[in-house]
């Protein structure tokens, strides 16, 4: 296997080729945000908070679908890109109803964690305050789409390794929202295997086990990778 | 339809000499409607005014019981000078058959020319001389981003496999546009061809044409064009006796905007939600069904056999069409060759505002567009000088503003279109361009300050660059090309304790 030689910030980085710039950074120990990415899942590249630049390109490039060049010279953390991290993550509290003090998740959430590392305090962008439901039809488990970013990382794991595909996006724009099934009340749609799958992977409150107050909501997103690596080694039954 | 089945009746006399049949648009859309009256190689374009299709019809009658029609113009019913700037000053070339032709009868396309061109390139059976001839003709993609063609020709070509496919964006949605529409339902045979010529090329065996669903005659014509394109054998297996099969299907949209984004596009083909993916792997490596898969616009297919008529020196330059609307005294689709000064366009051809009042500004691109400020008339209209402007080419709308209109208020009407057309996949496009909406609109309720000014101009850049498609990365440039052309007309509506700070 061949390998690329990068130059990340100020760290030279030697990793397979083929790989992505966000596992070459990771390789380093540099942090960069993401949201929508997680290993296991494939990328989407929606959350644009793992932008970085890329000397000679004028494009910035999100790192977890941009696959490494022999001699990139990346950099990840200009003032450039915190400030437009921050205001990534200002946007996405203005658009929904982000109320840490009520959040099943709060302690235990990235959005809020993010908003911590980008150095948030307050959202200069006026508040939305959108007029949202909340589904608390599956015997289980609840949705309250207030805390949803839209990540649709419940949409690939339900459909990527679940298999289920119970999850998906409806409507557009500024409207959009996770849907069940034909975007019927999810305790309906009889392809919910009832895994939790959802749940574990979900970065905020939105999706959450009914019963778990703050001390018990934790995501796994470990068991994830976990799990997809040990069906592609075949250890674990699909 | 009633004047045409009126004077259809008339022309079905025995002895009445002429020939009545339905044609595209004529392109003058301010003078419509119009019929055009052609003797030997004169052809008159005449604008009916005030009578009725009866009324006409009899009119027609009594003119021709008289004799010739060379003179003949019926009362409520006006000429139209052919040597008005409107029309001389146009190069027609890819609307060439448009308003001349029946687009719904393939025998009338075929005596005008229609797929002679397709002939050839098959009985040459040399693809890289297609390709080779688009590539030094220089033609660049008239959808909007301006990619040269015979480049992204070669690299379909190039791409390994076997199975590749092709695709038509007839998805055309920018407000004030509608040259695509007039070419397919002008002339559809001409992008058949076009994309024939293009399959054979790069070595396609299955094509598709996406077009939106709000053009119903243009999705009819399509479908009949290409029924009679297949009859004909010009569509199918074994197109004119040589080994080259070629089939095309219609897809229809449901209405979202972002689909005449390519991967969206793609998306939208495969039955998926429409939404944009990141690029690279472009189509051209990764496109329909995963396979490789050139994707051009209607216009641009419709440049191919005209080109291969002409040869490159007589095509020279190339054309671009534009729909002319706005304040202008003459709107309509119009055909010019690509270097034109856009005064010429806007002043000398469109006759400029109604009224004399002074143009303001010319918007082009439609939302991904910018404005371009009177003082600025003079560019040349080529893809290169329209982006020094901070604006672009974009797929051919036009739209004339005069003096009496507000930027801020032109900016905000792009903004709340391109809010309402997000997919909402990514977070700069989904939510950013609802805050620049409310923005704009707090400025125009006169309740901004500086401060709200400056976040507008950050959060712009913002969305630009943070975007994931181009939709959302050009959905700040109607507020980034206003703020550079037309500041004073943002600083005017600041508070008014502010706008003296």
């Amino acid at each position: 296997m061949s390998v690329c030689t990068l130059r990340i910030d100020d760290q030279d980085v030697a990793i397979a080729a083929g790989s992505t710039v966000l596992q070459a950074i990771r390789s380093a120990a540099i942090a960069v945000p993401t949201l929508c990415h997680l290993d296991g899942l494939s990328p989407v590249g929606a959350c644009r908070l793992c932008l970085v630049e890329v000397e000679g390109s004028e494009r910035l490039l999100a790192a977890c679908v941009t696959t490494v060049q022999d001699g990139m010279r990346i950099h990840t953390n200009s003032s450039r890109l915190q400030e437009m991290r921050r205001t990534l993550i200002e946007l996405l509290f203005s658009e929904g109803n982000h109320i840490c003090a009520i959040c099943v998740a709060n302690g235990q959430c990235e959005l809020q964690d993010l908003a911590v590392r980008v150095g948030m305090d307050h959202s200069r962008f006026s508040y939305r305050y959108p007029n949202r439901c909340v589904d608390l039809s599956h015997p289980q488990f609840g949705l309250d789409h207030n805390r949803c970013i839209l990540c649709t990382r419940c949409v690939r794991v339900c459909d990527e390794v679940e298999g289920a595909h119970v999850w998906d996006v409806g409507w557009r724009g500024e409207h959009c929202q996770i849907i069940s099934g034909l975007a019927e009340p999810w305790g309906a749609v009889e392809a919910c295997t009832n895994c939790g799958k959802c749940i574990e992977v979900c970065p905020t409150g939105a999706l959450f086990h009914k019963g778990e107050g703050t001390d018990e909501k934790h995501g796994h997103p470990g068991r994830l990778a976990a799990l997809v690596q040990g069906r592609s080694r075949q250890e674990l039954e699909p | 339809m009633a004047l045409l089945d009126r004077c259809a009746e008339v022309a079905q006399q025995p002895g009445s000499g002429i020939t009545v049949k339905g044609v595209g648009c004529h392109g003058p859309c301010s003078d419509g409607p119009l019929f055009s009256v052609a003797c030997g190689d004169e052809v008159r374009l005449i604008s009916v005014q005030s009578s009725s299709a009866s009324e006409l019809a009899m009119e027609l009658q009594e003119a021709l019981s008289r004799g010739s029609l060379r003179e003949w113009v019926p009362r409520g019913c006006r000429s139209l000078d052919p040597q008005s700037p409107f029309l001389a000053l146009q190069r027609r070339i890819v609307l060439e058959r448009c308003g001349q032709i029946d687009p719904e009868d393939l025998s009338d396309a075929e005596s005008a020319g229609a797929y002679q061109q397709l002939n050839a390139v098959l009985a040459a059976n040399n693809p890289e001389a297609v390709i080779d001839l688009v590539r030094r003709s220089g033609l660049r993609g008239r959808g909007g981003a301006g990619y040269p063609t015979g480049l992204k020709w070669a690299t379909v070509a190039a791409m390994p496999g076997a199975e590749k496919r092709l695709v038509c964006n007839a998805d055309e949605g920018d407000p004030g546009a509608f040259m695509d529409r007039t070419i397919l339902e002008g002339d559809p045979h001409s992008v058949l061809e076009g994309m024939a010529i293009a399959a054979f090329a790069v070595g396609a065996q299955h094509g598709f044409i996406y077009i939106r669903a709000e053009y119903p005659l243009a999705i009819a014509r399509l479908r009949r064009a290409i029924a009679q394109a297949q009859q004909q054998g010009w569509l199918g297996t074994t197109i004119a006796g040589s080994r080259f099969s070629f089939d095309l299907e219609l897809r229809v949209g449901a209405g979202a905007y972002v689909c005449g984004e390519e991967t969206a596009l793609i998306h939208s083909i495969e039955g998926q939600r429409g939404v944009p993916r990141p690029r690279p792997p472009y189509p051209a490596e990764h496109g329909v069904f995963g396979l490789p898969t050139l994707i051009n616009n209607v216009e641009t297919y419709a440049n191919i056999p005209v080109l291969h008529r002409l040869g490159l020196e007589r095509y020279g330059v190339g054309t671009k069409v534009f729909s002319l609307t706005g304040h202008v005294s003459r709107s309509g689709v119009i055909e010019v060759p690509i270097g034109t000064s856009l005064r010429t366009i806007v002043e000398t051809m469109a006759g400029g505002p109604p009224d004399h009042k002074p143009i303001k500004a010319v918007q082009t691109g439609g939302p991904s567009g910018g404005c371009i400020p009177a003082a600025a008339l003079d560019t040349p209209v080529d893809y290169d000088s329209l982006q020094a402007l901070g604006t672009i080419m974009g797929s051919g709308g036009m739209v004339v503003m005069d003096s009496t209109t507000n930027m801020v208020d032109v900016a905000a009407y792009f903004m709340a279109f391109s809010r309402e057309e997000s997919c909402g996949k990514c977070i700069p496009c989904r939510t950013g361009t609802v805050q620049l909406e409310l923005l704009l609109r707090k400025l125009l309720a006169r309740k901004a300050t500086v401060a709200d000014l400056e976040q507008l101009e950050r959060l712009s850049e913002t969305v630009r660059d943070a975007s994931l498609c181009g939709l959302g990365q050009s959905a700040p440039k109607p507020v980034l090309s206003t703020l550079r052309h037309f500041r004073a007309d943002y600083l005017a509506l600041l508070q008014p304790l502010e706008a003296s700070r």
